[in-house]
């Protein structure tokens, strides 16, 4: 393993310490938020920011991964099955993905983006109203296997690791490249041989998954869920989105700071202000919007090459 | 005609009745996202909140300044209008010459505009529903209808119908005002061709203002016309932000009569299906439609927009 990749790993090990340094259940729960929000950015990263098809609706995914566990738990399973319950969770979600990948991967641009956020619309609306199964508005209520926080911690950074793991692995081999292709220009990408609406289909099926997953561990963890908690389109799917862009879509480490920034911020002006929080996350975004165009990592990271670029020229001259 | 034949028939022209008097409302609202769709190529994700910012100044005009819902719009039309006219110029316009990985900034933009906005209005006047208690919101016209030795017997809410009709005297002036003045022929060029238009020598920059402006005192003048007849509250905007982007696409993009449609159609699929099918779909139906719709007739009802 190479040195970058070595100091790479510090930071990790840094965050698997955290469990050690504090037993405030506060700090832990802020920590599992974090790690869960970073879940979801790399998750949304990989089919918007890498393949390109930004979706509006991912909620869909977490929605139908946190009332897998939840209907599961509800006919009798323990909480404590949480570590297939993820899986499960998952596997729903990507079931889903499958039948709305097949329906709107017909369309492009914004046509994809709006259908999926009209079908994430739709299962909310079964949701609430299909009272036998999902317990409908008033949503499904169980006590939570553990009471120490820490083992959520480490389920979510296991959770979070995979995640990370599993993306950079498809980002590094073919399929990876193909994505990019898709993102840069489709057209030129399907003349080339690509199967686009194949790896777009195995983007958004592996973006799902690890979305479902997180709907999965937020039941676990929060013991209670309603369809207008998961399938949130502001405070999920667009919160998503948000939190890419923050920190940049399309990088590594940019949903981890923009996940990070984003419990951080909203965290302040939750306890700061109360109600209306969202407020300055809005103001936030619009000033990354204009200021940061390609989020915080990205931008920065290209205001570096450019320095280096430019300071190269002036050695070479 | 057996009493029952007729009452089915009365509840089936009522249902039609509302439905068509909502889409009345709901097409105004489709129209200013469509001209909003057709020139700047985004779809406005905040177009509901700003819906929620005219509701709340009718509001306050009437419940300070007893000011008939229908007479604010003179200030409504207005105020809105240079809303959307500096959302445009100091919001969108400098987004849209960054360079980005991925080409929609401009609509998440909208999406941290719409936070902005309906965050500050929970800020400001707190979650509470609000209402504006006109005398005549639940004044009723009918009308009964002699067939075939029953009577029909239906009725029309008198602020819907209002509603309905200021909807349709300012749908009728926007397309006059696209169809015979020098600017709405440059609305409707820089739509087209927006290159091609700048070559021409108009000021497209310009036009974008112009066009956001009236986007936004169009759909403005859709939630003054909607504050008698409904409540309000600060996050009433993300549900109405999904209606005006269903009647768009059916409408077809950048389609303005088809918007017109499109409001007409979402009203009645509503009505239709919240009485005939279940009320707790009510709002899928839309969405459905919507999806059907992009898939099999991407260019919308009428064939007309863009694809």
């Amino acid at each position: 393993m190479s040195r970058k990749s070595l100091i790479g790993l510090l930071p990790v090990a840094a965050v698997l310490l955290i469990p050690l340094l504090t037993q405030s259940p506060y700090l832990l729960h802020m920590f599992i938020l974090s790690l869960l929000w970073i879940v979801l950015g790399q998750s949304w990263n990989l089919l918007g920011g890498y393949t390109g098809q930004i979706s509006y609706g991912h909620a869909a995914f977490f929605g139908v991964g946190a009332y897998t566990t939840g209907i599961m738990v509800k006919s009798g399973q323990s909480p404590s099955t949480a570590w297939w319950g993820l899986l499960l969770g998952g596997l729903a979600a990507a079931v889903v993905a499958a039948f709305i990948g097949w329906v709107c991967f017909r369309l492009r641009g914004s046509y994809f983006s709006l259908s999926v956020l009209a079908l994430s619309e739709v299962l909310r609306l079964v949701a609430v109203n299909w009272n036998r199964l999902t317990n409908g508005a008033e949503g499904i209520l169980f006590i939570p296997a553990f009471t120490q926080k820490t083992y959520y911690y480490y389920i979510v950074f296991a959770l979070a690791a995979v995640n990370l793991g599993v993306i950079r692995w498809v980002m590094r081999s073919k399929p990876g490249y193909y994505f990019l292709a898709i993102r840069e220009d489709q057209d030129c990408a399907e003349s080339l041989g690509i199967d686009t609406t194949k790896y777009k289909l195995l983007s958004l099926l592996i973006s799902a998954f690890f979305t479902g997953a997180a709907g999965a561990f937020y039941m676990n963890y929060m013991g209670f869920i309603d369809p207008g908690i998961v399938f949130s389109i502001p405070d999920i799917s667009i919160m998503m989105i948000l939190v890419t862009m923050l920190g940049g879509a399309a990088t590594k480490w940019g949903p981890a700071v923009g996940a990070i920034l984003f419990i951080l911020v909203s965290e302040i002006f939750r306890v700061w202000v109360g109600s209306g929080h969202l407020l300055f996350f809005g103001v936030l975004i619009i000033a990354i919007i204009i200021y940061f165009p390609n989020g915080i990592v990205g931008t920065l990271t290209d205001r570096w090459a450019r320095k280096r670029r430019l300071q190269g020229a002036e050695a070479a001259a | 005609m057996s009493p029952q034949v007729a009452g089915q028939l009365e509840l089936l022209g009522q249902v039609l009745i509302s439905g068509i008097l909502l889409g009345g409302l709901y097409s105004l609202i489709g129209l200013g996202m469509s001209l909003i769709m057709g020139v700047m190529k985004i779809i406005n994700l905040a177009h509901g909140e700003l819906m929620m910012v005219a509701m709340y100044i009718t509001f306050w005009a009437f419940t300070l300044a007893m000011i008939d819902p229908y007479v604010s719009l003179l200030i409504v039309f207005p105020l809105m209008f240079l809303l959307g006219v500096s959302v445009q110029k100091f919001l969108l316009t400098p987004v849209m010459e960054a360079d980005t990985v991925l080409p929609q900034n401009q609509v998440l933009l909208t999406v941290g505009l719409g936070l902005v906005l309906s965050n500050l209005a929970l800020l400001l006047f707190t979650a509470n529903y609000r209402s504006v208690p006109v005398s005549y919101a639940s004044k009723t016209i009918y009308w009964d209808l002699k067939l075939g030795g029953q009577t029909i017997s239906l009725s029309f809410s008198y602020p819907f119908l209002l509603a309905f009709g200021i909807a349709g005297v300012l749908g009728a002036s926007l397309f006059l005002f696209l169809a015979k003045t020098d600017t709405g022929r440059m609305i409707r060029a820089t739509a087209q061709d927006k290159r091609a238009a700048a070559l021409m020598g108009i000021n497209t920059k310009r036009i974008t203002y112009i066009t956001f402006g009236l986007g936004a005192a169009l759909v403005g003048a859709a939630g003054a016309l909607l504050d008698p007849v409904y409540y309000l509250y600060p996050q009433i905007g993300g549900p109405f932000t999904n209606k005006a982007f269903v009647i768009t696409i059916l409408g077809g993009l950048g389609d303005i009569p088809g918007a017109v449609l499109g409001g007409l159609v979402l009203g009645l699929a509503e009505s239709l299906g919240s009485v005939y099918i279940s009320l707790g779909y009510k709002d899928a139906f839309g969405f459905i439609i919507f999806v059907l719709v992009l898939i099999f007739m991407p260019r919308g009802l009428l064939g007309r927009g863009r694809a």
